[in-house]
């Protein structure tokens, strides 16, 4: 009974709470309503007319991108000023489409540039400049001129457009810029989000934001994007209550963005892509000391300059679907079967791991037999009895195929994840991939089902050849090359090597010289160093390498596309993208190794023929200066 | 057999919604609609986004709405523990966005500090509703320690506003389940005397080199801005002179929609979040503005309503202290963006673009829902 009444006592107490509640409300929304009368009403006046002078709109002033400069100063990416046409939505007084269809009369604007334009203006400041067309040329903007007067709010602008003086030549490494793209612009708001700095108001930082009109999309443009884009300027204009601009109150200049300067040298990029003629592949070369890469080629290449201005639909279609695949970045995404360029690696990977010693030979009837499969070596009776020596130098499987088979495939794969095979090396370009360095823990995390995913003893034989699971980038081979030219010691290696303030002339190492040092016994790397030798002056890169008059270690590959299953390969007979690779990885000079190169020409057949003349070349460019005969002059580069 | 016809079949989607609140939020989402489509001209969002929120926020509603009051009353520990942990959790490893540490990343990334605003009041409702027979004055001590626990955690990351809001949902807790009025007199008291002390010696607190207490150097700039905004005309002050520019040209009509000219010369800044009243001041005027504060009325006056013929002390504490939140949340962002108070990130509910707080809205909403669908029936 008493409880009951409780109940409705406090019952009754929370209702007279609630009561003060609302009264509590209705005094705080009739303050409000009082402050919105005293501001709308009484002070409407004032603040009316603030509203009318309220006149200051910022426009962003695009910032100068930084230029990309090779090792020696040569200007390959540099800012070239063109006359772009565009409209303020402010001043304009007919609607945009139409307004576009006249101008479409005196200079021609394609409907794909129209509908963009509709579709931007929807989103932007009535005061902002919109380009309508870009690149006019000479003749299209006297032709305008002579009819302004029609074009109430268009006008005649100078902008800057990203430049590749160079055109195609070192396309893949340099990568391109592009307009700022929907996701571009997400991209940019999540920077904002990240930025730590406390001392820039948001506004400026988002007003700094908006005002980017193109950014890096790949390659070295993308990769240094902050370093390469500088700062947006802003100006304090006086405008109209309509928005357009009457004068200028302040000017924060643009701060242009930093210079880059390669560590590639631009000559040597285009004589490797010259070499290529019309083949297909990947080359890499990498200064042993610095893991300065010197030249870094993928071809066939693409011209970056159509893609500054938003490539047309068409040459995109046709660069995307081409079997020639000119937009993929083989060194950096291709992998590949290495070959007997792996055999040095190998014989490393014996002597470090003591199951062999240089001397202890082996009889080679020309195969090798595991099983009930025969495993055959490309002298179809042999080579004799063969050491270490001459295994590296006349490329001889047999004594690859017992070697794998005594280490086993997970010693193997400790050792060559050591040298780098297999894994990413760091590059300063983003896409890099890894490859696939086989082993038991590989194939099991690969094929998930455990009677697929078993590692079979049979499989690591053909790896003792750079056969089988093996695929690796030329950027890995390169690097491997140069650790073990480096005597063990790893520099990640990178294209861009000083970053420059273009104000203070503040220079930058991208990369600093400390680094980590494999632990490789020296006596071990010269061993293999002198079969690599041997492999140039008596084994399979004797003629491309005849007569050179310093020291070249190197080793020739030949790797299968295509399994031809015990039948003899016959390559007039197997269509063109299934032919053999030709690799080759060398360093020189062999005795004081200075630059190391890894090279693979797609489906060009053997090694020796097709890959290491290349090699010959670039070597005698860095080594003697010497300019083969027969291929453009760096002079005619343009 | 007859088949039913359909609007009776599909009956359950509405049945159980209170149709006058129904009606108000319905009123209250269209108001924002249209504001936004003038108010995002110029940005990257769409309305398509905006829509999504309000959908979302729709079926949060919708399902909370079934849920029945006892559950929500069990989950209320729970619910406290979880957002309790999480906002310890943010404090320990949270990530730092714009100098702050409010976001925790399990998977998604969460605002941990908006679970409370709704955690809070639940929370404090089943305490009372556990001591109900029995209220002990220490009781109104322990709830402020719960109170006081998340609140501090929460200004510490710092985020200001969300403290305030969650602190107060809490505050109203305890008020209307009875904290006698000897206690809560100098609350008031002090608060008016803390206002009047800060606009008498404003001078001579914000004069160059004095640092407050407590608050962190941007906090003190925003009450000062207040309290003179031109002082710093193009920096922190901006915001309000440029926000009390676009109510008082309003005027008593409004520019007309899609007209207003601070708007869309971009001198609102947040325009389409935190500061989306001033877009619809400027081009809906005071009457307008007058509009929009009687639909606010109605909905807390309903949600009142609704919290009196609660069927107990829990359901009738949470009601309550969800409505005075939506009352809270409106008040001070309209409050701030007209100049009364200093700039702190509170949106205005409804109207603002933001999942998050429409998320959160539409979670308390739907408890008012259910609160209404097991209300008292009539007593005998």
């Amino acid at each position: 009974m008493s409880n009951k009444i409780d109940a409705a006592i406090r019952l009754d107490n929370f209702q007279k709470r609630i009561q003060i509640a609302v009264w509590f409300v209705i005094v705080c929304m009739s303050l409000l309503f009082l402050r919105f009368f005293w501001l709308q009403v009484i002070m409407h006046k004032k603040y009316s007319t603030a509203s009318e002078s309220n006149r200051i709109a910022i426009i962003t002033t695009p910032a100068q991108r930084g230029l990309i400069l090779d090792r020696n100063g040569v200007v390959i990416a540099n800012n070239m000023p063109s006359y772009s046409l565009e409209i303020t939505p402010a001043d304009i007084n007919l609607p945009p489409s139409d307004l576009i269809d006249a101008l479409d009369k005196v200079i021609r604007i394609p409907t794909r540039d129209k509908q963009q334009f509709l579709r931007t203006i929807q989103n932007s400041k009535k005061t902002e400049n919109l380009p309508i067309r870009n690149f006019l040329s000479d003749e299209e903007v006297s032709r305008f001129y002579a009819r302004r007067f029609e074009f109430q709010g268009v006008d005649v602008q100078v902008r800057y457009f990203r430049e590749y003086p160079y055109q195609q030549l070192g396309s893949h490494l340099l990568g391109y810029t592009g307009k700022v793209s929907v996701k571009d612009k997400e991209k940019l708001l999540a920077e904002l989000e990240e930025d730590s700095d406390v001392d820039t108001p948001n506004e400026l930082k988002s007003i700094r934001i908006k005002g980017i009109q193109s950014v890096g999309k790949i390659g070295i443009e993308q990769s240094y994007e902050k370093n390469l884009r500088g700062i947006v300027g802003s100006n304090q204009v006086e405008i109209t209550a309509g928005g357009r601009v009457i004068r200028n109150l302040s000017v924060t200049p643009s701060i242009p963005g930093s210079n880059l300067t390669l560590a590639v040298d631009i000559k040597l990029q285009f004589l490797l892509e010259q070499l290529y003629e019309k083949r297909r592949g990947a080359a890499v070369v990498i200064e042993v000391a610095t893991g300065d890469v010197l030249a870094f080629v993928s071809m066939p290449t693409f011209n970056p300059n159509d893609f500054v201005d938003g490539i047309d639909f068409d040459l995109w279609k046709e660069l995307n679907e081409s079997p020639e695949k000119p937009l993929f970045n083989r060194p950096l995404r291709g992998t590949y079967p290495p070959g007997s360029t792996f055999k040095p690696f190998m014989a490393l990977a014996a002597l470090e791991g003591k199951f062999r010693t240089p001397s202890q030979a082996i009889s080679d009837p020309g195969y090798f037999q595991f099983g009930n499969n025969l495993f055959r070596d490309d002298a179809k009776n042999g080579h004799g009895v063969v050491n270490m020596y001459s295994s590296i130098a006349l490329s001889c499987d047999t004594y690859y195929y017992i070697l794998a088979k005594d280490m086993g495939i997970d010693a193997i794969a400790k050792f060559m994840e050591k040298v780098g095979l297999g894994q990413l090396t760091g590059i300063d370009i983003n896409g890099e991939v890894k490859g696939i360095l086989p082993s038991k823990e590989w194939k099991r995390n690969y094929f998930k089902d455990p009677t697929k995913g078993k590692w079979i003893d049979g499989e690591t034989i053909s790896i003792g050849i750079g056969q089988g699971y093996n695929s690796y980038t030329i950027l890995q081979l390169a690097q491997a090359t140069a650790i073990v030219a480096n005597n063990g010691k790893v520099m990640k290696p990178h294209l861009v090597k000083v970053i420059e303030d273009p104000i203070t002339h503040e220079k930058i190492l991208t990369v600093p010289s400390e680094s980590r040092v494999l632990d490789l016994k020296p006596e071990n790397i010269k061993t293999i160093t002198d079969g690599m030798i041997g492999v140039n002056q008596v084994g399979t890169g004797q003629i491309p390498f005849a007569g050179v008059s310093y020291l070249v270690a190197g080793k020739t590959g030949t790797a299968q596309v295509f399994s031809l299953a015990g039948k003899d390969y016959n390559a007039s007979q197997v269509s063109e993208f299934k032919r053999d690779h030709a690799l080759y990885i060398g360093f020189a000079p062999a005795d004081n190794p200075k630059y190391a190169m890894a090279i693979v020409v797609e489906n060009a057949g053997f090694g020796a023929t097709a890959a290491a003349p290349i090699v010959r070349k670039a070597f005698d460019y860095l080594m003697l200066n010497k300019w083969p005969g027969g291929i453009l002059e760096w002079k005619n580069a343009h | 057999m007859e088949k039913r016809p359909l609007t009776k079949r599909i009956q359950f989607l509405w049945a159980g919604l209170d149709p006058n609140l129904s009606f108000i939020l319905l009123a209250l989402v269209v108001v924002g609609n249209i504001t936004f489509l003038s108010a995002s001209t110029g940005t990257v969002i769409t309305w398509v986004e905006q829509l999504r929120n309000v959908m979302i926020a729709i079926v949060i509603m919708w399902f909370t709405s079934r849920v029945p009051v006892k559950w929500l009353e069990k989950a209320s520990v729970w619910i406290y523990s979880i957002g309790l942990g999480l906002l310890i959790a943010v404090a320990l490893f949270g990530l730092i966005k714009k100098g702050a540490r409010r976001w925790l990343n399990i998977g998604i990334v969460i605002q941990p500090s908006e679970i409370m605003k709704i955690a809070m009041p639940m929370m404090l409702s089943w305490y009372f509703y556990k001591r109900e027979e029995n209220t002990k004055l220490w009781d109104f001590g322990i709830a402020f320690l719960f109170l006081l626990l998340p609140t501090i955690l929460i200004a510490r990351q710092p985020d200001l506003g969300t403290a305030i809001l969650v602190f107060a949902a809490g505050f109203y807790v305890i008020i209307l389940a009875g904290l006698p009025w000897k206690f809560i007199l100098p609350f008031i008291g002090i608060g008016i005397i803390g206002i009047l002390l800060i606009v008498i010696f404003g001078d001579t607190i914000c004069a160059k080199g004095v640092t407050w207490p407590l608050l962190k150097t941007y906090q003190q700039h925003r009450v000062c801005t207040l309290l003179d905004p031109t002082t710093d005309p193009l920096g922190k002050g901006f915001h309000t002179i440029q926000s009390m520019i676009a109510i008082g040209s309003g005027g008593f009509w409004g520019k007309g929609w899609l007209k207003g000219t601070q708007t869309h010369l971009d001198f609102i800044p947040e325009k389409h979040t935190d500061f989306i009243f001033a877009v619809y001041s400027e081009e809906f005027g005071l009457v307008g503005n007058f509009i929009l504060l009687i639909l606010f009325l109605l909905l807390i006056q309903r949600g009142l309503k609704i919290a009196a013929s609660a069927p107990n002390l829990y359901t009738r504490l949470l009601g309550g202290s969800v409505t005075l939140i939506f009352f809270t949340y409106a008040f001070v962002n309209m409050a701030m963006v007209s100049g009364l108070l200093p700039v702190v990130g509170v949106p205005l509910p409804f109207i603002s673009y933001g999942g998050t707080a429409l998320t959160t809205l539409g979670l308390g909403t739907g408890i008012l829902m259910s609160i209404h669908r097991h209300r008292r029936l009539v007593q005998t």
